[in-house]
């Protein structure tokens, strides 16, 4: 069955598409540290807002950086972000998820109704009253981005353990004796990864615009470190005399982030056993 | 029904309470004295003093809290430190900026969305559907703030076509109005439209294999009468519901926006409440964004049962 | 459908069909104002409204000389502890009640005394009012204080009317009565407030526009691009690099003040806290830190050379400066021998920098500078409200933070390195410096009292509590229709003999 999965994933242009980009980004953030580029906090103060040359393709900003290199090290922070925060919210609300479904009873009571909390509170505004009380810094937004996103895998865990948890194998399991961290890790949690999997990558494209987001109120990455959210922040402030330095980050945080949604829908639609 | 009504409202109480600990317990941990900022640059320790009095920032927290719901089940939610005014009065004025922005945002999602996934669905699978589908996801994918500054730039910078804020009340000068709104709602919109065209499509895709079509162009009825009369009719009701769901992240998607659009709203007042450490406005900020969403959740769980019939029996 | 469609263009048909609009005048600010009240503002952009809403005892000029307002004339007993003022004749409150001697005793006592007020401090000195007729005021003073009439230009000196404040008590914000040009009309939070004309002012000959709207807009770009539409008249605060175009835009022009405020470092000397570091212990290490910063590459690079590089606590263009200790450029051999003498050859500092865009680019510029001197500068960026907070509380190595600037030389100094002063962040205290500043606080010779400054800077040079570092210029952009404007070093818009069209 997985293996079926991967061909069905394989056979899909715009998933192998979405796939490419996201390596792509991937290889450029490991690169980084051994590409011929200045440093990313190099300055140059004889070349303040350089529009792009041969000397500095992407141009240079308003400490004369070469932006060409603060995209390479942005795509770091950025990925980073959007990888480790929802790393966060997977092995925070997962846990949770499962424990409530599986057990049911006032626990799922408890957990659900804090989740329906979280939930009902703007994904964006929670994250910026984390981040703010948390102080600004890119480990911090990171924590914030996961925390916030943290209920969906809750519910989402949840629900699919319901599920599952009425299954012949899993009344079998539980017939023969077994405990119920046995059952929670060997028979429920295999089935309900692959929905995991998919929500945690689209979370991904999700979390990475978040990062922008904090990082453009200035609540994210700090100076010098370049993350493509605060060279926005910076940028906005020329966009007529350097247009160019509001274009890059942009660009490459759609293209990322059409990466991994286009990666997500190809996955969702591999490792979805009904087929429209 | 009028159970299932109460059963709603007897879970979304104990959500709220735990919304306003959760936010209030946040931001009395967050860095930064209030009061040192509402003293002024003079930080007068004598009014420092006095101000962490009279707002009672001294008292044990659960107190403050005790305190704080007190008046808010009253339906008092405080002043604003910064400028005196009652939340409730600063959040009756900025809610209706962002309705109208979320209304014009919603219109255009709809104006672009749902044709957009008709269409994509009846030509599935052919090249159409391919470039529909990959703008609704180009739409998802394009952060809304940057896709703001760069329409500043082309639209109000270079061409000089619509201005980039200006915010002017709908009561006051209706077209001046929607014309400041109009890039705002653009940007907010195109997400939307993008989740609304996925929608879309997929509730057709359903409705276009069902028996009634068949037989709707089996009796040589047109194309599009069997599209628009027959299944678009049908595909309404998710998508209906759905757009009831979307209303409240508009509300949340409108931080971003207004920020950049200088548009006086909901959005713009957390963001700077958080900022100037504005406890009582992002507190009501918070619970009134919460009690909206989980009204928004509600009301379209009713209106799926009521459009659904099948659901309502099953009550 | 069709019908909102029609009675959409029907209003619009009647909002055209109204008479041509007055002169409004729209000027955008860099923030939104906070309380309306003199007695408890504490925004800058406050006191830019007050200008217009309140009229004040006295008055500055662009080279800071004060003037009469509301007092006409006044003069010092001989022990320097008494104040007369003769104060203007038939003059109004905008609620029609009379300002008279009176009412300016009732002021001063509610700033002293209203538990919110934010004036306490400004207005120590002052022992009693006392009414001395209809039109003539006595201040007795604790001690005599040569700082008194400029706190009388500024908010403390802004005179509201009694009957209403009695009234309103602390809500007196939601309201304001002054009996300045303008009187308020509405105020919508972080959107607008209006004030129209006062007919009843007693200089309203003057005054040429019929209302003024203040419109907050806190992006400078946005800000920028209303100007330029003609959606806005004047605006606050363009930012540096946007002068170049501005200056070639055929209809709009800057006009600009450098400012009384600066900006700079504030390091914590406290050794028994946070200050209890190698650059808090020795003052060799700060002058090294000072010498290996080029202030004017420094203005070039973030403010496109349109600040003014400084290193006093007065700007270079202030009757105050010191010019014989003026800037001696950027010396790192100097700084690596002073490093030297103290014993160090590797620097680590942490400094606490506000999070705007601006801010963080002054602190990297100044990161990678002090760098080849032995530097290693960590950037530690903060909200501004966890910034005061823990400059308050010592919480801090150095600290990236300015001061708006007073007019009296006073305040710009006194409170921030006078032992236990409030502002005293740093926590310097000397002895010789504190009786420096309180004899020029005592004389009301203009002479002498620059001599004492000049003798506390060269101490606080060599000591550096405070590394200053450059002073912001008032940048007002304006649009061709508007005449009369003029910029003042305070960076208020004052609307006399402004006109439109």
């Amino acid at each position: 069955m997985r293996s079926r999965s991967l061909t069905k994933l394989l056979a899909n242009p715009s998933a192998l598409f979405g796939l490419a980009l996201v390596c792509f980004f991937i290889a450029v953030a490991i690169l980084a540290p051994i590409l011929p580029l200045d440093g990313p906090a190099a300055t140059d103060w004889g070349a303040i807002r350089k529009a792009p040359s041969a000397a500095h393709w992407l141009g240079t900003d308003d400490l004369g950086r070469d932006l060409l290199s603060r995209m390479v090290w942005g795509a770091r922070a950025s990925l980073m972000a959007g990888v480790v925060s929802v790393f966060i919210a997977v092995v925070v609300g997962v846990p949770f998820g499962l424990v409530a479904g599986y057990f049911g009873g006032w626990v799922d009571q408890i957990i659900s109704r804090i989740v329906d909390a979280l939930l009902s509170t703007p994904f964006l505004i929670l994250a910026i009253a984390l981040a703010a009380f948390l102080g600004p810094s890119l480990t911090n937004a990171m924590i914030a981005i996961g925390l916030s996103a943290m209920p969906v895998f809750v519910r989402l865990t949840r629900g699919q353990v319901l599920a599952v948890k009425t299954e012949d194998y899993v009344e079998g399991a539980r017939a023969i004796g077994l405990g119920h961290g046995r059952i929670l890790a060997r028979y429920i949690l295999p089935n309900v990864f692959a929905p995991i999997l998919v929500q945690a990558t689209l979370t991904v494209a999700t979390a990475i615009i978040a990062e922008a987001s904090l990082s453009f109120l200035g609540l994210g990455q700090q100076p010098p470190a370049p993350s493509w959210g605060s060279m926005l922040n910076t940028a906005k402030n020329f966009l007529d005399q350097a247009p160019w330095m509001a274009l890059w980050p942009g660009i490459a945080i759609f293209l990322v982030v059409i990466g991994f949604n286009l990666l997500g829908d190809g996955l969702r639609d591999a490792l979805d056993p009904r087929e429209i | 029904m009028l159970r299932y009504i109460a059963k709603r409202f007897a879970v979304a109480i104990p959500t709220l309470v735990i919304v306003s600990i959760f936010v209030f317990s946040l931001q009395k941990m967050m860095p930064g004295d209030p009061a040192v900022i509402m003293a002024g640059e003079q930080r007068d320790p004598q009014v420092i003093a006095y101000l962490r009095e009279k707002y009672h920032l001294n008292d044990p927290v659960p107190e403050q809290y005790a305190f704080w719901a007190g008046r808010a089940v009253r339906g008092d939610l405080g002043q604003s430190l910064r400028s005196d005014v009652p939340v409730l009065d600063l959040i009756g004025d900025k809610l209706p900026v962002t309705i109208q922005l979320a209304v014009m945002a919603m219109i255009i999602a709809f104006a672009i969305g749902i044709p957009a996934g008709i269409v994509s669905a009846v030509k599935k699978g052919t090249i159409t559907d391919y470039v529909a589908n990959f703008v609704a996801l180009s739409g998802l994918s394009i952060p809304n703030f940057w896709l703001g500054i760069m329409l500043i730039l082309l639209v109000s910078v270079h061409l000089g076509w619509l201005p980039a804020s200006g915010y002017v009340p709908l009561t006051e000068a209706p077209l001046r109005s929607i014309e400041t709104m109009l890039m705002p709602a653009f940007v907010l919109g195109t997400a939307l439209a993008a989740t609304l065209m996925r929608h879309t499509r997929s509730a057709m895709l359903g409705v276009l294999q069902a028996d009634y079509v068949r037989t709707a162009r089996a009796k040589g009825l047109g194309e599009r009468v069997v599209i628009l009369k027959h299944t678009f009719r049908n595909a309404v009701l998710p998508i209906v519901t759905l757009s009831a769901l979307l209303f409240g992240e508009l509300l949340a998607g409108a931080v971003l926006t207004e920020q950049i659009f200088t548009i006086p709203g909901f959005g713009k007042l957390i963001v700077d409440a958080v900022f100037n450490r504005d406890y009582p406005v992002v507190q009501g900020v918070v619970l009134c964004t919460a009690i909206g969403f989980i009204l928004m959740n509600f009301f379209a769980d009713i209106l799926y049962v009521v459009l659904n019939p099948r659901m309502r029996e099953s009550l | 459908m069709k019908l909102a469609r029609l009675s959409l263009l029907l209003l619009a048909t009647v909002a055209t069909a109204l008479p041509a609009a007055a002169a409004t005048l729209k000027i955008g600010l860099a923030d939104d104002a906070d309380v309306l009240d003199p007695d408890q503002a504490r925004t800058f952009v406050g006191r830019i409204v007050f200008t217009a809403l309140c009229d004040k005892l006295v008055d500055v000029t662009p080279e800071l000389k004060i003037v009469p307002q509301l007092a006409t004339k006044w003069s010092w007993s001989d022990d320097q502890k008494t104040l007369t003022m003769q104060l203007r004749k038939g003059v109004k409150f905008q609620d029609g009640t009379t300002f008279d001697a009176a009412a300016v005793k009732a002021n001063i006592e509610r700033s002293k005394t209203l538990k919110e007020s934010r004036r306490k401090s400004e207005l120590t000195s002052i022992d009693s009012v006392e009414v001395a007729g209809d039109h003539t005021v006595k201040f007795h003073l604790k001690q005599p204080d040569a700082t008194l009439l400029a706190q009388f230009a500024d908010r403390s000196g802004m005179m509201m009317s009694p009957t209403a404040f009695k009234k309103e008590g602390e809500k007196f914000s939601s309201d304001p009565v002054c009996s300045g040009p303008f009187q308020f009309v509405n105020r919508v939070q972080q959107d607008r407030i209006e004030l129209k004309k006062f007919d009843g002012y007693w200089n309203a000959d003057k005054i040429k526009v019929d209302a003024v709207t203040y419109l907050p807009i806190p992006d400078a770009t946005v800000r920028l691009s209303n100007l330029r539409s003609g959606d806005l008249d004047i605006v606050d605060r363009v930012a540096p690099t946007d002068v170049k175009q501005v200056e070639q835009a055929p209809d709009i022009h800057i006009e600009k003040a450098v400012s009384l405020g600066y900006q700079g470092i504030t390091i914590n000397i406290d050794n028994t806290k946070r200050g209890d570091t190698p650059i808090g212990n020795e003052k060799l290490l700060r002058q090294a830190l000072s010498l290996s910063i080029d202030r004017n590459a420094l203005n070039q690079v973030v403010f496109n050379g349109v600040y003014k590089a400084g290193n006093q606590p007065f700007p270079p263009t202030s009757p105050w400066y010191d010019k014989s200790a003026s800037m001696s450029g950027r010396d790192i051999d100097k700084a690596k021998a002073l490093m030297k003498k103290a014993g160090q050859e590797k620097v680590s500092l942490t400094m606490n920098a506000p999070n705007s865009p601006q801010e963080l680019q002054v602190a990297q510029v100044l990161q990678s500078m002090i760098k080849p001197a032995g530097f290693d500068l960590k950037i530690q960026p903060m909200e501004f409200a966890s910034l005061l907070s823990a400059d308050t509380a010592g919480n801090f190595e150095l600290s990236q933070i300015g001061w708006s600037g007073r007019i009296d030389p006073d305040g710009n100094i006194d409170q921030f390195v006078r032992c236990g002063a409030g502002l005293n962040d740093s926590h310097y205290c000397n002895k010789k410096v504190d009786t420096l500043l309180q004899d020029a606080r005592e004389t009301q010779d203009n002479a002498e009292r620059k001599q004492k400054y000049d003798a506390a800077n060269e101490i606080l040079m060599k000591d550096l509590p405070i590394i200053y570092l450059y002073h912001q210029t008032w940048l007002f952009g304006v649009r061709k229709d508007i005449n009369g404007f003029k910029a003042y070093p305070d960076g208020m818009i004052r609307l006399e003999g402004v006109t439109k069209g």
